[in-house]
């Protein structure tokens, strides 16, 4: 048996180029950069306490009523956040040039975005979902709702990043965004706030979410195929 | 054999015509330096060239394939180098080679730091790159060049902030990567000090 046909020389080894690898690059220096600049990171964070915090103050405090408007409050704050988030997303690296160097490394462009997206939900929109729980408590949700109401956001929050990620690559090259991203984004993630808050106010009500919940993970599987296309396509028009 | 033929490009930017024609050859071990005044679409015909902007006629053929058929096997051969140096100013010269060499499925640590010695920044290759000067992390980017590795480099005015030795060390380079049989396509104003035999040029108007 000759030893070359089951090994790969080292040189092979070296230069050969994976989307696995490359992802895991881009994801290990996404993370190494946000972790470096904490407090630009975790301003969507702080932003979503802080609405959610206010709806109690401006209410009557009765805990009737702050349990009635608590998935709205949970899930507008939510969404609003995401959206603060997402003006993050490709907007630097493309005033740099590094969004043009991943896009001509020779492996797949959409890979590498999901790679950035997925990043970007592990800073801003996981950090959410476990602060959700205080929030939640906040506005009088009983704590067996907890569970409901965290697997309903784990789910809501991925769709969120997936779908704003497409509005991000469209409006990454203008000078002010944030409008104009948001008036792309919100009417596409409405579904994802009709069952997220639907999920909420059953598990507060101490009734089964499971209907919401599936429908939640349904869209956030539609948008994990669909949008990595998507968000490549308006990522490219934008570095034309 | 490392070809590059553009054989009749053309590029409409809304009502301006940027791109007029434009046809060259150039072989392994050649180098093709564009110049042009300002807005004479240098730039414009460098990300063309790249497929970072899709041409309205013409073909870009690489080793006699067109390009547009299969980018991603064409990306993994070149480099780009922009007007912007495409590094992170909050990541260390090292830290972000490290990384272009990563998403390139290359990774020698030794590599980096000879090409950082190369090009001459070895003492600050743990410095954030936004502590660096302008000239110095153009350096960081001509290193990346030596460390991706691609047959072809397409420089948008790699001389950009360098001072005058920073252009004889371009001259340099690109002169030892042309030696190794790659080519290079060069938007620039300075003079690149490279045998004749190995210079074509292509003035835009």
């Amino acid at each position: 048996m000759r030893p070359e046909n089951g090994e790969t020389s080292v040189g092979d080894i070296q230069t050969r180029q994976s989307l696995a690898g490359a992802a895991m690059a881009v994801m290990q220096r996404d993370l190494r950069l946000a972790l470096r600049r904490s407090g630009d990171t975790l301003q969507p964070l702080g932003f979503f306490v802080v609405v959610t915090t206010l709806f109690p103050l401006a209410l009557d405090p009765q805990l009737s009523l702050l349990r009635d408007i608590a998935p709205a409050a949970l899930w507008v704050g939510a969404l609003l956040s995401s959206l603060l988030a997402l003006d993050l997303l490709f907007r630097e690296d493309a005033q740099d040039g590094t969004l043009e160097q991943l896009a001509l490394c020779g492996v797949p462009f959409a890979g590498l975005l999901v790679a950035k997206t997925a990043v970007h939900w592990l800073m801003t929109g996981l950090p959410l979902v476990l602060v959700a729980p205080l929030a939640a408590t906040a506005l009088g949700a009983p704590i067996a709702a907890v569970p409901g109401i965290i697997a309903a956001l784990l789910l809501g929050t991925v769709a969120l990043s997936l779908i704003g990620a497409v509005g991000a690559g469209l409006t990454m090259g203008m000078k002010r965004n944030g409008s104009l991203l948001a008036l792309l984004v919100l009417p596409l993630v409405a579904p994802v706030l009709i069952f997220g808050a639907r999920a909420t106010a059953l598990a507060i009500a101490g009734e089964s979410v499971a209907a919401p919940l599936y429908l939640l993970g349904a869209m956030a599987v539609l948008a994990a195929t669909l949008t990595p296309w998507a968000v490549a396509a308006a990522v490219r028009i934008g570095l034309e | 054999m490392n070809e590059l033929t553009a054989d009749n490009l053309h590029l409409w930017r809304g009502e301006q015509h940027v791109l007029r024609g434009i046809s060259f050859h150039l072989a392994g071990g050649q180098c093709l330096q564009v110049t042009g005044p300002n807005g004479a679409g240098k730039t414009t015909l460098l990300r063309a060239l790249c497929g970072l902007v899709p041409l309205e006629t013409g073909v870009v053929r690489w080793c006699g394939r067109d390009v547009a058929a299969d980018l991603i096997a064409y990306h993994s051969q070149i480099d780009y180098l922009a007007h912007d140096n495409g590094l992170k100013a909050d990541l260390s010269a090292a830290e972000n080679l490290r990384f272009a060499a990563r998403l390139r499925g290359r990774l020698q640590p030794d590599e980096i730091s000879a090409a950082l010695a190369r090009t001459g920044i070895t003492d600050a290759s743990e410095v954030l790159l936004r502590r660096l000067s302008a000239g110095q992390r153009r350096r960081v980017a001509l290193a990346r060049l030596l460390l991706t590795g691609g047959a072809l480099w397409v420089l948008d005015e790699p001389g950009a902030n360098l001072d005058q030795r920073g252009q004889a060390l371009l001259s340099e380079l690109i002169e030892a990567h042309l030696a190794g049989g790659g080519s290079a396509v060069v938007a620039t104003h300075h003079d690149l000090q490279l045998p004749p035999t190995q210079l074509l040029s292509l003035a835009l108007q």
